[in-house]
């Protein structure tokens, strides 16, 4: 990836893919997401940046409904997948997050062969209509991942045997083997080492071009390397968010300032 | 400066590589005092004092350099600390060249001295250096104390310095053309003043570099431009 043109690539004009309204989220009484008001752009890459508890990952949660798991969690406000509410009654979680897919920040694989890891989200959703497609569609993902080539003769095997790097990336695979329209990655290279943190990056950069990625990371340098947009984060707040260039250069909020620059603020 | 770095260390580095620019600053300081005395006075001594000095301001602006490609690829400077990095590698250039100026006006200065009378003309140069020499120390002190208003006012002396120029420029010109004989010591007396002329966009560049620090942008207004010798024709 060029870094030169991180500047230019952000001025492409986009269209709205998610957009939140005021939205609030409340653990019982803790408050920790207000008031926030932000679009994520198609085919753009953007990154949540900000200090641990700032609400970036609740935030990120919000975006497919995982919070929904949590009772005590409450979501107020509007947040519109394609113009669509997607807390609305009518919405299916499941369905959306065929949609929205994410990867966490440890390899989480099932424990089965790493065929089934990735076949198992177009099975149950019904995207193949025979085996030849199903396994089309295994190695569509698992070569737009970077990992076939690494697999391919082992495609039985426990994906759970593989390394951390290469469990990730067929994490990936599994989370892009429903076409999901976004991506959402919480942290997804805090586990790798470098190589395999720079062929993920690689992976984040072409996934661009089908996707929109939501990258929450705390890695200052990994959001300059793989966004366009980035948005800062602090204590429930959403202080900054703009083109990343001008974020790592010249940010508005002195809170920003002080984070990026990794001074006490 | 605003608050302290959680990385102690990376603070130090900041403040070590501003530090040689100070540093730097003061030798060139000096280097344009002196070669414009060595000239007013014929010090000969003076004007080898200065050639011979400005080895060590080029080795400043190497260290300076090599220390900021250390911070850039250790610390990974973002915002105000990658502003901060990148304004002393330029400064650091802009205070070598106006070494460079220094040292020409003294070889120069070596040459004039033997047989040329040059009394009219080097007080007016000394006064031009002068004036660029406060510019300078201007510069670096509202580069120290981050003030954007003195930056811009040293950018906008530069006028007088240009305005000074002119007038030598013009006559330069008419010595030469009153007497032939004239031509060596006014060619290399016009030299000297364009370097110093050349000093002055220098130090206005330092100071735009204080702006851009600051402020993230560089300044809107175009420089001020009082240097019309480009386009003087001469009646012959």
């Amino acid at each position: 990836m060029n870094t030169m043109n991180v500047m230019d690539r952000t001025l492409e004009t986009k269209t709205t893919k998610i957009a939140a309204r005021d939205v609030n989220v409340y653990y019982g009484d803790t408050h920790a997401i207000k008031d926030v008001n932000v679009k994520i752009e198609a085919n753009t890459v953007t990154a949540f940046i900000g200090p641990s508890g700032c609400g970036k990952s609740t935030f990120l949660r919000c975006l497919n409904r995982m919070n929904d798991t949590i009772d005590i969690c409450r979501v107020t406000g509007d947040i519109l997948l394609d113009g669509e509410d997607i807390y609305d009654k009518r919405v299916d979680p499941v369905q959306l997050r065929a949609k929205v897919g994410m990867v966490f920040q440890k390899p989480n694989p099932f424990p089965k062969s790493i065929f089934d890891n990735v076949s198992y989200g177009p099975r149950i959703h019904g995207l193949a209509r025979n085996k030849a497609e199903l396994e089309e569609i295994v190695e569509k993902s698992l070569r737009r991942a970077a990992i076939w080539e690494e697999v391919k003769d082992r495609l039985d095997a426990p994906g759970t045997g593989l390394s951390g790097g290469q469990q990730q990336r067929l994490c990936i695979a599994r989370a892009i083997a429903t076409e999901p329209e976004v991506l959402l990655m919480d942290e997804p290279c805090s586990a790798l080492d470098p190589i395999a943190t720079a062929q993920v990056e690689e992976l984040i950069d072409e996934l661009r071009a089908s996707y929109s990625v939501v990258i929450v990371t705390h890695s200052m340098q990994q959001a300059a390397r793989v966004s366009q947009k980035t948005a800062f984060f602090h204590l429930g707040n959403l202080v900054e968010f703009g083109p990343t260039g001008q974020i790592f250069t010249n940010p508005e909020d002195p809170r920003t300032e002080s984070y990026i620059t990794g001074r006490i603020g | 400066m605003v608050e302290q770095h959680i990385t102690s260390a990376f603070d130090r580095d900041l403040e070590a590589v501003q530090a040689q620019i100070m540093k730097m600053g003061g030798l060139v300081e000096a280097a344009i005092i002196d070669s414009a005395r060595a000239l007013e006075t014929r010090d000969e001594e003076l004007a080898q004092k200065v050639r011979a000095g400005d080895a060590a301001i080029d080795g400043l602006a190497e260290m300076i350099n090599e220390d900021a490609a250390r911070v850039i690829a250790i610390r990974a400077p973002a915002a105000v600390d990658l502003r901060l990095v990148l304004s002393v590698m330029k400064i650091a250039g802009n205070l070598e060249r106006i070494g460079d100026y220094a040292k020409n006006i003294a070889k120069r200065t070596g040459v004039l001295i033997q047989g040329h009378d040059t009394s009219e003309s080097a007080a007016a140069l000394r006064r031009m250096a002068r004036e660029v020499e406060l510019m300078l120390k201007d510069a670096l002190d509202s580069y120290i104390q981050r003030d954007v208003e003195l930056a811009a006012d040293v950018i906008a002396r530069d006028t007088e310095v240009d305005q000074m120029y002119n007038a030598l420029f013009r006559e330069f010109l008419t010595h030469m053309m009153e007497d032939p004989r004239n031509i060596t010591p006014c060619m290399h007396l016009h030299f000297i003043a364009k370097n110093i002329e050349r000093m002055g966009d220098h130090v206005t560049s330092i100071s735009e570099e204080l702006i851009y620090l600051v402020t993230g942008n560089r300044p809107e207004d175009e420089r001020p431009k009082a240097d019309t010798t480009s386009s003087i024709q001469q009646e012959v």
